[in-house]
């Protein structure tokens, strides 16, 4: 990966000449490098890591993991029904997987009602989809290499020669 | 009778006491005055010394340490430095501190006289002076030490010359060619070299080269390394002596009745380190060359110049537009932006007139650190 999108991974907040000190290259390099990244979609766009339990939110949302298994169709494979998937706006991810299931989607949803209907009358419904197996998510550790709670604060010393 | 050892209470204490008394209990100050990395050892690393100690490896080892050790560290530093030892010409120490007491202790006699590059990290004065030895320090205005400076201090009862480098405080390294003159003088005059290369993996631009490496000085140089900086394990205290079966023969005397082993834990930390931390360290290496690179450019736009640092985590500007002396700046900065720095009079000749900055603390903490010392310059 280049340099720029790595920096700008790990902290979308940086500016074009935070970056330019930092990899000795001009402001000006840095701000074509970013607005071609974001034109040719390798930034596809930037947004904040939340733990949203923080957010005390009246109704917590349900997140769950459904195995989807799946008749793939004859010269369109997986991709003509994940598609059909992905466009549901409940559906967060979706991942063709190795194994014994073939489609992994991530579903939101209210409630477990919510994403328990949605299952039932959206997903397994599907044409080719042979089967389904919901896990619901109880709680989150880490995310996107994030850690979810916070770590306890390094105590290093203010003066060390 | 005297209470206490005369040399001890002749020794001054470490740093500026004034000053430092303030520092250490300080809260809420941004700290630059930190020599270690902000980075925690690596998760593999802890985890492989949890099994360890599952297994219930807590003895002593061997006064000279785990062989599975030596010979990692041999090979390691064949790799990285192309010095070549066998896993028996390596002796892990309590880290370089005591690599350093015990080096000097092996071979100074009463009256000898130490050649210390100054300004540098401020053990090396203190133990040869314990050990009986005068240090004689010798600085280049430049702030980079030349082999003529190192010759122009030779008198006939020089028996050592000490380097450190990279640097700790300037970051300035020295070079392949200098090197080879140092090696030189030192096999003209029949001196032995210290190395203390514990920052060597933190060079960034140029190749490190060990004077261990220049032809015919193997058995005159007593090379230094260890875990805390590149390997970002501090607290574990690890590191060692690469040296001639002969000199290691009487040192591992010192360190066999003062220290016994380096504690097993930190040894099988030290291994896993070796075995499969580079990639990790590689990533440490960068993230700190990125922040030298803009501390480099921010500094000198807000008139502390300085020249880039060539490795370790340090820049050591001249802070001559302030027109204040090393310790004022601090503890004006600390009083009136609570920011700490060390002042650069601490590490010896060269260093009054800068202050020693680490640059190994968070970015954003780093780019607030700058903007408070803007403030205080145009204060003044």
């Amino acid at each position: 990966m280049n340099e720029i999108a790595e920096l700008l991974q790990k902290d979308a907040r940086l500016t074009p000449e935070d970056i330019a000190s930092m990899l000795n290259k001009t402001v000006a390099e840095v701000r074509d490098k970013i607005r071609q990244m974001e034109d040719d979609g390798t930034i596809i766009k930037y947004c904040a890591v939340i733990n949203e339990e923080k957010l005390h939110k009246q109704k917590d949302k349900v997140v769950a993991f459904i195995e989807i298994q799946v008749q793939p169709e004859r010269e369109k494979g997986f991709d003509a029904l994940a598609e059909r998937i992905y466009q549901f706006p409940q559906v967060t991810s979706l991942y063709l997987m190795s194994g014994r299931y073939d489609l992994l989607a991530v579903v939101e949803g209210d409630n477990l009602k919510d994403v328990a209907f949605f299952v039932s009358d959206k997903l397994s419904t599907l044409d080719n989809v042979k089967g389904t197996t919901t896990h619901f998510l109880l709680k989150k550790y880490k995310e996107n290499g994030t850690m979810l709670f916070k770590q306890s604060k390094l105590e290093r010393l203010n003066v060390a020669l | 009778m005297l209470r206490f050892n005369n040399r001890i209470e002749q020794m001054p204490p470490s740093g500026i006491r004034k000053f430092f008394d303030l520092v250490i209990d300080a809260k809420d100050i941004i700290s630059l005055g930190v020599g270690e990395p902000d980075f925690v050892t690596p998760w593999h690393v802890r985890e492989r010394v949890f099994f360890s100690l599952e297994q219930g490896r807590t003895s002593y080892t061997s006064n000279w340490g785990l062989m599975e050790l030596r010979k990692a560290t041999a090979q390691y530093l064949k790799d990285r430095f192309a010095v070549t030892y066998s896993g028996d010409e390596i002796m892990i120490t309590v880290g370089v501190s005591e690599a350093v007491d015990i080096a000097l202790r092996t071979i100074l006699n009463e009256g000898d006289e130490v050649i210390l590059p100054e300004p540098t990290y401020v053990c090396y004065k203190p133990l040869a002076e314990l050990a009986g030895a005068k240090a004689v320090a010798v600085s280049n205005p430049s702030l980079k030490i030349t082999a003529d400076d190192i010759e122009k201090a030779v008198t006939p009862k020089s028996k050592v010359i000490i380097l450190s480098y990279p640097s700790n405080p300037t970051g300035y390294t020295i070079d392949r060619a200098e090197i080879e003159k140092i090696a030189e003088i030192a096999r003209k005059h029949d001196l032995w070299v210290i190395s203390d290369e514990i920052y060597a993996e933190l060079t960034y631009e140029k190749e490190h080269f060990s004077i261990a490496a220049a032809p015919g000085m193997k058995d005159r140089v007593i090379l230094m390394n260890g875990f805390s900086k590149a390997f970002a394990m501090t607290g574990w205290r690890l590191g060692y002596i690469a040296a001639s079966d002969d000199f290691l023969a009487q040192a591992v005397k010192i360190h066999q009745y003062a220290a016994l082993c380096a504690p097993i834990m930190a040894q099988y930390a030290a291994i896993e380190s070796l075995q499969r931390g580079m990639p990790e360290m590689e990533e440490m290496k960068k993230s700190y060359w990125r922040r030298r690179n803009y501390m480099h450019e921010a500094l000198n736009k807000i008139g502390m110049t300085v020249e880039r640092p060539e490795g370790a985590f340090y820049i050591f500007p001249s802070i001559e537009c302030s027109k204040l002396s090393s310790e004022e700046f601090a503890l004006g900065l600390l009083e009136k932006q609570r920011v700490a720095v060390i002042p650069g009079d601490v590490f010896g000749l060269g260093g009054e007139g800068r202050v020693r900055i680490c640059y190994a603390i968070d970015f954003e903490l780093l780019k607030e650190s700058v903007a408070r010392m803007d403030k205080f310059i145009k204060s003044l």
